[in-house]
């Protein structure tokens, strides 16, 4: 679960790095520069499509084992450590998987308003508008709070995810671990503010198309 | 000082339990909590009640077996303490104070607040031991080992298997006890030889028990009554990675 968790941050890292490009007016240039490059587009699709199925097998069957071993049946139980994050990880993980699924058919499978999708329009150079179709439905107060809701559930899955991740795999020790959990929050936070900075700006109409 | 108890009491572990309320009156700040149900006991007892069962056996913290959750924390609220080294001092008059059994599947309820805690002895038995040739007692320092390594191993040695960790764990783990003593022995060169074997072993009776999983929440190390730290954990996985990669010797 540690190891399809990281490649998956990785993923998650260089995804709102590609988002950012937005904001300088170089979406559509980097959508078209990864289109024309197919190998890598399909290859990181099935490595991360076989991450997924593993991390989710997993996720459900440790809840499984662990509801199982624990039936929680104290009366009065104070929780000393445990977050709300740490103790919602099934939770939070089901909401990014539903969202992922939106997603997918929102911007990539173009099967949820496709009168807004790139593959319909296409900018002055000829390119796919992919630009123009994420400032067009972040307009759309709906779609904008998916969007931010499904992050505040992906906030919470690495709060907890990241310094769990380094501690399974064993890259911890007593001086790291304040820091590794510290850290993991940062960065959370930081991919949070990244993604959520999009739809936010857009909607409050920062950005115009 | 007068309180006022919850207490879980179960006839044996197949009835049911259910919480029961006595009132404490008469003790003293000076009593450890241990002794507090003493007080309480002697007076079911006069009543003709059945008193509340309950372990106990060093009374001074080193034994692991008062096994009980106090207000929802394992061995109640001072950190570091086990029930018996608990003074009534910590608590005020005319308080509640809720008093459970350790609850997990792999302990069973025996009775009250007794619970079954043999699946700790099947970890020891899985793999918590170093096998060595009897004989004629080795030399004092004939094997160095390094200051480090012997602290990080005494420290791990600390733990007393009273079953805090598992008790306090959402997930009804025993990770922290098996990472102390996978620790405790993988620091040391007479384990080392063991060492692939014992940390598989370990973990495969784990499942067996009844555990559940580690998944990094810390609780066992908040409510450890001897400190028993979750880097220890982070060594037993690294022990798991160099098991993993040996190929099943």
């Amino acid at each position: 679960m540690a190891v399809t968790g990281q490649v998956m941050i990785l993923f998650v890292l260089i995804h709102v790095l590609g988002n950012s490009t937005l904001f300088v007016g170089g979406l559509n240039a980097y959508a078209e520069k990864l289109r024309s490059i197919p190998p890598l587009v399909w290859a990181t699709r099935i490595v991360m499509l076989a991450m997924l199925i593993v991390h989710v097998y997993l996720s459900i069957r440790l809840t499984l084992e662990n509801n199982r071993a624990n039936p929680e049946l104290y009366a009065v139980k104070k929780h000393l450590k445990a977050t709300f994050a740490s103790k919602n990880m099934i939770w939070t993980g089901l909401v990014i998987g539903a969202f992922l699924v939106y997603h997918l058919l929102h911007f990539t499978i173009h099967v949820i308003n496709p009168e807004m999708s790139a593959s319909m329009n296409v900018d002055a150079l000829g390119r796919p508008d992919v630009s123009a179709m994420v400032i067009a439905n972040f307009q759309t107060f709906s779609i904008s709070l998916i969007y931010i809701a499904a992050m505040i559930a992906l906030l919470l899955h690495l709060a907890h995810g990241i310094q769990s991740s380094f501690q399974t795999l064993g890259l911890n020790n007593d001086r790291m671990l304040p820091l590794i959990i510290k850290a993991g929050s940062i960065v959370a936070v930081i991919l949070f503010m990244g993604y959520i900075s999009i739809p936010a700006i857009i909607f409050l109409e920062l950005i115009k198309g | 000082m007068d309180l006022t108890l919850y207490v879980w009491r179960q006839k044996g572990p197949e009835q049911p339990g259910r919480l029961e309320q006595y009132r404490a009156g008469n003790i003293s700040a000076e009593m450890s909590f241990l002794e507090m149900l003493d007080v309480v006991n002697d007076d079911l007892i006069r009543k003709g009640v059945e008193p509340i069962a309950f372990d106990h056996d060093c009374r001074e913290g080193i034994c692991g077996t008062c096994s009980q959750v106090i207000n929802g924390v394992p061995h109640g609220p001072e950190e570091r303490t086990t029930v018996c080294q608990l003074h009534m001092r910590h608590f005020r008059d005319g308080d509640s104070i809720y008093i459970e059994p350790w609850r997990a599947r792999a302990f069973p309820i025996i009775k009250d607040l007794i619970v079954d805690r043999s699946a700790l002895d099947h970890l020891i038995q899985a793999g918590g031991y170093v096998s060595v040739h009897t004989g004629g007692v080795p030399d004092a320092n004939a094997i160095l080992i390094s200051k480090p390594d012997a602290d990080m191993s005494m420290d791990a040695a600390e733990c007393i298997g009273c079953g805090a960790c598992v008790a306090a764990c959402p997930n009804g783990s025993a990770m922290l006890f098996t990472a102390a003593k996978v620790t405790q022995l993988a620091m040391l060169p007479q384990g080392r030889p063991e060492a692939k074997k014992r940390v598989c072993m370990m973990t495969e009776e784990m499942m067996k028990e009844g555990f559940g999983n580690c998944s990094n929440h810390y609780e066992c190390q908040a409510a450890c009554p001897k400190g028993i730290k979750v880097s220890f954990i982070a060594k037993l996985n690294r022990e798991f990675i160099k098991a993993f990669d040996s190929h099943g010797e």
